[in-house]
């Protein structure tokens, strides 16, 4: 180029790259560098052939290493499937108290068995397994069908009303109102809220308090605690299913509704069912 | 038809003409440092010993921590993250400590540069120690410069063959070695030198090796010069370290020019004569293969190996050493004042010399002051400011602490007797290679009891819990307040670990919440 220019100082012609009368030297690189850059190119190819990399019409091309992302994960996925089977293995074998006992296991059952809720359980027990409403709470130490561990599996293996699995849990309360009049039921329902709390209407009280003898004890007991066998719920606590004032309660005494759960063992198989009981009765520790 | 003469010639060049063209790739021109000798030469000598001692052995030094923790004095345990340094053991979140090091080690950069130059890259950068080592073994292979460049540039024959071959086997040997010794940082060495050697040891072991031996041969062996310059980003940024207070490698031409090496002869003629005799003892033993008469250079390592060559010719000529010498700008400048008296003529050594032949007083010397001055204080404050925070943290560092993860879903139970109930996660780090019983206790929080899941007892108020040595031990911790005792929608209480037996404890301030209407 004619119009070349050479920098006083160092007597080095520049590129012709300006920045604010800032020039660039024209300085040759090392050649070793350039031989490098081949080489990383070189390298590129034979990357490209070793490895899959070059994109076809429906696929892309293997790469002579047979190198598979997926077959690393699966394997990734197989290496961790072996070192769960020992904790599996001893969860199949061992009670649910035992499990619990067990830090080790009690913490794999616990994981696994969150994981298992979450999938499954979270669409009426809620993700804090409060239960939606309607849902019993999971948390708490109130368990309509007994709360240790060993009970918790066995609600989980048969469910709750649940027809078409013998060995399901079948009781239900009759519907009141169709066998005594609406002012026994407003009295029982008043009865019935003041074991627990102030009442609106005290008067009711004492005639509620025969009615419950004479059409309630059989199931929910002489002093109202309730029958876990029949899954007949404690009316004196401070837990309630359906609500705790007297017109819930007489809503229910007129004609209950009764929660249905499925029954899991046949969908899960026996381990989940065990993890899920563990883990649920870690979250409260049952009664 | 026009005969020659008369086409008319056009002024035309084509863009890439032979005369404008310069080739893009430069090819590197070989260095066959001379051997030098000195004090610098010497005071590098016991730098290499002592850093490539560090660099080999620190991995063999044991350190006695009990039976529940590794022997080896520093090692960095990936596998359990766990870092283990003499007395000091660090778990991931004390990583900081590290990050702390490096600050300091930066600063220090600067410090030490502003002060004394490149002293970093002349005396303790791997890649000149490791260049200073492979020089050794070519030296005592293939022989001094000359015989080098002799068999360099000689034939190929069967003596070349054998010098280079051994050359080269020592070489890979020294590599292997530092490639090797690296990986013995990360397990316990001398059950690990016998994998290597028995071909057990992990793949990445072997990967590590593989990978350092083949930088240290390159890099120390072929590339040497050509990393500093090309590939280092040092030399670019020590240059805003350096102010002309910064000690640094100077040729003093104020005495040495003109040079010549013919002094006797042209002094007779009556022309002006310097020290320097031109005799390029000081371009022959340079590593990087540059002439420091061409002032300072970003190539120039500040290795001084040209002080100690010039100071033994000086000396062989009977002149005061110094011609090349660690000296700042300030001082320089000030000397070629005298020199060229004032810049108004070129140098004449006689006038930085009085009558007697003695250097002048006016001449400016290296005085001690200089290296405090604000700058270097800046930088040493930095310095003490973060090593001072570092080691006051590492003093009083705790070796028992509780950490609390609060459940927030659900934030807290209603139980059937209407009390409330909130859970926790309570990790007990138990930072100490020693098993530990560790008590935990509620403080505050009126009426209220914790359980423990895993641990058959009452509710209670305190428990005592086993935890394993160098481990964190995690609780589900459920803590009930009867609904009477439950005073706002959030309490704040205390959970407190100690250590019964040697009264370590921390404290962990957690929430209670509860809802808003409690009957």
């Amino acid at each position: 180029m004619s119009d070349e220019h050479i920098d006083e100082v160092s007597g080095i012609s520049t590129t012709g790259h300006e920045w604010d009368g800032i020039r660039e030297l024209n300085n040759p690189l090392p050649r070793w560098w350039v031989i490098t850059f081949y080489i990383t190119i070189v390298w590129a190819i034979g990357y490209t052939i070793a490895y899959p990399a070059w994109p076809m019409l429906t696929s892309a091309t293997k790469g002579v290493l047979g190198y598979s992302s997926r077959d690393d994960v699966n394997n990734e996925l197989a290496a961790a499937e072996i070192a769960k089977a020992k904790y599996a293995a001893a969860i199949q074998s061992k009670t649910v108290s035992e499990i619990a006992g067990d830090d080790a296991l009690r913490e794999f059952a616990v994981a696994a068995g969150s994981a298992a809720y979450k999938v499954n359980c979270v669409q009426c027990h809620a993700s804090d397994a409060q239960g939606s409403k309607g849902f019993p709470n999971l948390n708490d130490d109130d368990w309509l069908w007994g709360g240790t561990a060993e009970q918790i599996q066995q609600t989980i293996t048969h469910g709750i009303r649940f027809a078409s699995v013998p060995g399901t849990r079948l009781s239900e309360m009759p519907a009141f109102g169709e066998i005594i009049t609406r002012d026994q039921v407003a009295q029982v329902s008043t009865y019935v809220a003041s074991l627990s709390g102030p009442v609106q209407d005290a008067k009711l009280v004492e005639p509620g308090a025969k009615v419950f003898a004479e059409n309630c004890v059989a199931c929910h007991g002489d002093n109202a605690k309730g029958n876990k066998e029949l899954g007949a719920p404690d009316l004196t606590d401070a837990i309630w299913l359906y609500g705790s004032n007297e017109t819930a309660i007489a809503a229910q005494v007129r004609a209950p509704k009764h929660g249905v759960m499925p029954a899991w063992v046949e969908r899960l198989g026996e381990t989940k069912v065990k993890e899920l009981a563990v883990y649920i009765h870690s979250l409260g520790g049952g009664e | 038809m026009l005969d020659n003469t008369q086409i008319e010639r056009l002024e035309a060049e084509a863009v890439n003409s032979a005369k404008v063209r310069q080739p893009l790739y430069a090819p590197r021109k070989k260095i066959f440092p001379k051997r030098a000798s000195g004090s610098f030469r010497r005071f590098k000598w016991l730098v290499m010993a002592i850093t490539l001692g560090i660099y080999y052995l620190t991995p063999w030094l044991r350190w006695d921590r009990g039976p529940f923790a590794p022997d080896q004095a520093v090692l960095i345990d990936l596998a359990n993250r766990r870092f283990y340094f003499f007395f000091i053991e660090i778990w991931p979140q004390e990583f900081f400590y590290v990050a702390g090091l490096l600050v300091m080690a930066g600063i220090g950069l600067f410090l030490i540069t502003s002060r004394v130059g490149r002293a970093w890259c002349g005396y303790t950068c791997p890649q000149t120690v490791w260049v200073d080592l492979f020089l050794v073994v070519e030296r005592a292979i293939e022989g001094d410069r000359n015989a080098r460049m002799k068999l360099d540039a000689g034939p190929w024959t069967a003596r070349k063959l054998v010098l280079r071959v051994s050359k080269h086997a020592i070489w890979l040997a020294i590599a292997a070695a530092t490639g090797g010794a690296w990986i013995f940082y990360f397990a316990d060495a001398p059950s690990l030198i016998g994998e290597v050697f028995a071909g057990t040891a992990a793949p990445v072991a072997y990967i590590t090796i593989g990978v350092l031996t083949a930088t240290t041969y390159t890099f120390g062996g072929m590339m040497r010069e050509q990393v500093c310059t090309y590939m280092c980003p040092w030399p670019r940024i020590q240059a805003a370290m350096l102010d002309e207070n910064s000690l640094t490698v100077t040729y003093n031409d104020w005495r040495g020019e003109p040079r010549s090496r013919h002094a006797k002869k042209v002094q007779a003629a009556g022309q002006l004569v310097g020290d320097c005799v031109d005799c390029n003892a000081c371009v022959a033993v340079c590593p990087m293969g540059i002439d420091i008469r061409d002032r300072q250079q970003l190539e120039c390592i500040t290795c001084a190996l040209c002080i100690d060559a010039c100071d033994g010719v000086m000396a062989k000529l009977g002149k005061e050493p110094g011609l090349i010498s660690y000296a700042t700008l300030s001082d320089y400048n000030a000397n070629m004042a005298v020199a060229t008296a004032g810049g108004s003529c070129s140098v004449n050594p006689s006038l930085v010399r009085t009558g007697s032949g003695a250097f002048s007083d006016k001449l400016a010397h290296f005085h001690i002051r200089k290296i405090f001055r604000p700058r270097t204080f800046v930088y040493m404050g930095a310095w003490s400011a973060v090593g001072l925070a570092l080691l006051y943290s590492l003093l009083t560092r705790d070796r028992l602490e509780v950490n609390v993860l609060h459940d927030r879903n659900p934030q807290f139970v209603t139980l059937s007797d209407g009390s409330i109930r909130n859970g926790y996660t309570v990790k007990l780090l138990n930072m100490i290679p020693e098993p530990r019983t560790i008590v935990v206790t509620m403080q505050g929080l009126r009426g209220a009891e914790m359980s423990v899941v895993g641990i058959d007892l009452p509710a209670d108020r305190s428990f005592a819990v086993a935890v394993e040595p160098d481990r964190l031990k995690m609780l589900k911790v459920f803590v009930r307040q009867p609904v009477d005792q439950v005073g706002s929608a959030t309490q704040t209480f205390k959970f407190r670990v100690e250590d019964k037996a040697s009264f370590e404890t921390d404290e962990y301030t957690a929430t209670f919440n509860a809802p808003e209407i409690v009957r």
